[in-house]
């Protein structure tokens, strides 16, 4: 009676229809039952899932705590605040406009460029007067290969004067 | 969510990750390798943990694509995950008579199951999911996962008859 329940069973294991329960009444009976010669082959199977079964995982998974978000970003703003701090601490740059200068400072301004003025014309009227040094030395020049010509002409008269000898 | 809030998480299903990347990988170390692996993505993904309704099903999913990328790629470099979990069969002549080893046919004969299969006989008969669990982990329609589950109980029990008659056991 129960070998035939049994069997009934099984062939709707093999059907893959049987509920989890009624694989569970297969499991116990092939466990617990001595098992008629056909049905071999089913007693090995159940058998290597309840032995499959008992298989684990023991090691230990290294878990890092997870990285926050939060701390990360906190060091990002430390770091920018520390790049501001340094750019803030540095001597300020140099002003360039005139209008930004205290008025002492615009003062001392003008005078330097009035005597930077002076210094400039002073140099211009130097290099008026150097221009008639360069006249004066061009008209040498002039001169220089004006006897250049007049060496031509003792040359040519030298000539002359060796064929009549 | 502290390590110990995780870990009780974790632990119900942590063994059946194993075994299932066991199933498939054959070889213990690449099968810690791969339980490590996806403890620790679930881990690093702790935030969404919990928008998934099924801690356990997404796991064991992962599980599943990651250890066929697994063989995949292995596959793809010419290579074989090499198993190195011998033991000594030589005990003695009365051993290897005994249930045990012939036991160790069955996982044998898995072996050599199609990995879909394999994989639904795992959840099936070891891991006793329901058919709607299996779907949702395996990404499949019920119906299949019945026809497939058939098909593989029917191959290992026919392998094994054969086996039986040849007195090979």
């Amino acid at each position: 009676m129960v070998l035939n329940n049994i069997e009934q069973l099984l062939e709707k294991y093999d059907l893959g229809e049987t509920s989890l329960a009624e694989e569970q009444q297969l499991r116990q009976y092939f466990l617990n039952n001595r098992v008629p010669e056909h049905l071999e082959s089913y007693r090995l199977m159940f058998g290597y899932f309840e032995q499959a079964k008992t298989e684990q995982y023991n090691k230990d998974v290294p878990l890092k705590p997870k990285k926050n978000n939060v701390y990360r970003w906190i060091s990002v703003a430390a770091v920018a605040v520390l790049m501001f701090g340094i750019y803030i601490s540095q001597p300020e740059a140099p002003k360039t406009e005139l209008s930004q200068l205290s008025p002492e400072e615009q003062e001392l301004y003008y005078k330097t460029v009035e005597a930077l003025q002076l210094v400039s014309t002073q140099l211009n009227k130097g290099t008026q007067q150097l221009a008639v040094l360069n006249t004066m030395s061009e008209s040498y020049t002039e001169g220089v290969s004006k006897i250049g010509l007049i060496e031509e002409f003792s040359n040519t008269k030298n000539k002359i004067f060796k064929t009549t000898n | 969510m502290t390590s110990t809030e995780f870990t009780s998480l974790v632990m119900p299903f942590k063994d059946k990750v194993f075994r299932l990347a066991r199933r498939l990988l054959v070889s213990n170390e690449e099968a810690e390798d791969a339980t490590q692996e996806i403890l620790m993505k679930l881990w690093s993904n702790q935030s969404k943990i919990s928008s998934y309704n099924n801690v356990e099903a997404f796991a064991m999913t992962m599980t599943k694509n990651f250890c066929l990328d697994r063989l995949k790629s292995k596959q793809a470099q010419n290579l074989k995950i090499v198993h190195s979990n011998y033991q000594d069969h030589s005990v003695s002549l009365q051993k290897q008579v005994e249930l045990s080893d012939s036991l160790s046919w069955v996982g044998k004969m898995l072996e050599q199951l199609p990995e879909q299969q394999k994989m639904i006989l795992q959840l099936r008969d070891i891991e006793a999911y329901e058919f709607d669990e299996i779907a949702e982990i395996m990404e499949m329609n019920p119906t299949a996962i019945r026809v497939a589950l058939s098909r593989a109980r029917k191959t290992i029990r026919e392998q094994l008859t054969k086996t039986h008659n040849y007195g090979v056991k």
